[in-house]
């Protein structure tokens, strides 16, 4: 059981997959232009984790090795399409604000690198850990990023006005907005791994 | 379908809506390959030439047997299983033919799989031009220079980055900004710089 936490918690915060690892940069920068977003995109790609993690795992052992990427993608695509299908019945308005990315889960460096480099090779229960782990850690950071977005870019949070009068930057929502963001948390991060302490 | 709007798509795509510095699509190799000028532009060309051919692959596959048959929403799953493939295929001509040009290109043929921005053109490239499933006069030829277009502008930002950053070595920059952070800012400086574009009206 311990372990199993251990899996759990590295996915958060010593491994956390934008953060530490900087993977997944594309959805990352494109979504955090809200806190809604943020979540929903933070939601759908844990989902994508979760069943790609669990079907690849218990599937370890008959696919071969040579062709395991195109069949890692097949599984990957299949979630996708099921979270497409999904959002665009019961979420609308959160499918259109997403757009294009829900599709390009899909290429998501975080859900394929963790098919490849944990869920091919370990057992089912680790595996969902896992994928709840680096899920957790992928919307924290979503999260993170979009929340300071938001803040200076619109002055809301999850849409409430947070400071009566206070004037957005409206470039934090923009484009440029995004990469300077990630670069500033970035930077902090690297800044208290250089003084030998973790985050 | 008209000139005019040929020209616009052009011009928005390296420009206005510069797959990296705007829509954050192929930000990995952005970022990773973008340290000297060579490789960068390799992988431009590269990512370019992929753009162009699988746009046809995917319009093609699209309008000639997704929607006949009426399985649109199977859209992500055979885009992307035809995208790997066709890269696979790719890497194995140019290993077979040309090893110069393997050298040159090979390294970030596979690379390029899992790079959004190819995904991202196809599937921007089927919401634009194609609307209630059915094809949109000259749609072809759009998504076609779309595609193309935005490997254009793919290479333009790579290439600007890659140019930036070979400057930024000699340059004395606090320890924890050093590599990807400094890389996050300037991008977003320039960013800021192709939002100019965004002024010109047509």
């Amino acid at each position: 059981m311990k372990k199993l936490i251990v899996e759990f918690i590295k996915g958060i915060i010593k491994e956390n997959p934008v953060l530490v690892l900087v993977l997944g940069l594309c959805p990352i920068l494109a979504v955090s232009v809200s806190c809604v977003n943020a979540i929903g995109m933070g939601v759908a790609s844990t989902f994508v984790l979760l069943g790609s993690n669990i079907i690849i795992s218990s599937l370890r052992k008959i696919i071969p090795e040579k062709i395991r990427i195109p069949c890692f993608v097949v599984v990957i695509a299949t979630f996708v399409t099921i979270v497409e299908m999904l959002l665009k019945a019961y979420f609308p308005v959160l499918d259109r604000s997403l757009g294009i990315f829900v599709p390009l889960i899909v290429v998501n460096c975080i859900v394929l690198g963790r098919a490849e480099a944990f869920a091919s090779k370990r057992n089912i229960v680790h595996s969902i850990f896992d994928a709840l782990g680096m899920g957790c850690g992928f919307t924290l950071a979503l999260l993170i990023i979009s929340s300071i977005r938001e803040i200076l870019g619109s002055g809301k949070i999850f849409g409430f006005v947070l400071i009566k009068g206070f004037e957005p930057a409206s470039i934090m929502i923009l484009a440029p907005g995004a990469l300077l963001t990630l670069g500033f948390i970035i930077a902090f991060t690297q800044l208290k791994k250089s003084k030998g302490k973790e985050l | 379908m008209s000139l005019s709007s040929l020209i616009m798509i052009i011009i928005s795509m390296v420009f206005i809506n510069n797959f990296i510095l705007s829509k954050f699509l192929g930000m990995c190799p952005f970022i990773g390959v973008s340290r000297e000028t060579k490789p960068a532009v390799s992988m431009g060309i590269a990512v370019t030439f992929v753009m162009g051919c699988s746009s046809v692959i995917t319009w093609l596959l699209y309008r000639y047997i997704l929607i006949p048959f009426n399985v649109t929403y199977l859209r992500t799953i055979t885009f992307i299983l035809v995208i790997a493939a066709f890269v696979q295929l790719v890497e194995m001509i140019i290993r077979k033919f040309s090893i110069t040009l393997y050298r040159a290109l090979g390294i970030y043929l596979p690379l390029i799989t899992t790079n959004c921005a190819i995904l991202g053109v196809t599937i921007l490239n089927t919401n634009e031009f194609f609307k209630d499933s059915a094809t949109l006069p000259g749609s072809f030829i759009l998504s076609f220079t779309q595609s193309i277009f935005a490997g254009v502008g793919f290479t333009l930002a790579l290439l600007l980055m890659s140019a930036i950053r070979e400057r930024l070595e000699f340059v004395d920059v606090p320890e924890s900004m050093k590599g990807i952070p400094i890389a996050f800012i300037v991008a977003a400086l320039m960013s800021l710089a192709f939002m100019g574009f965004g002024g010109f009206k047509f």
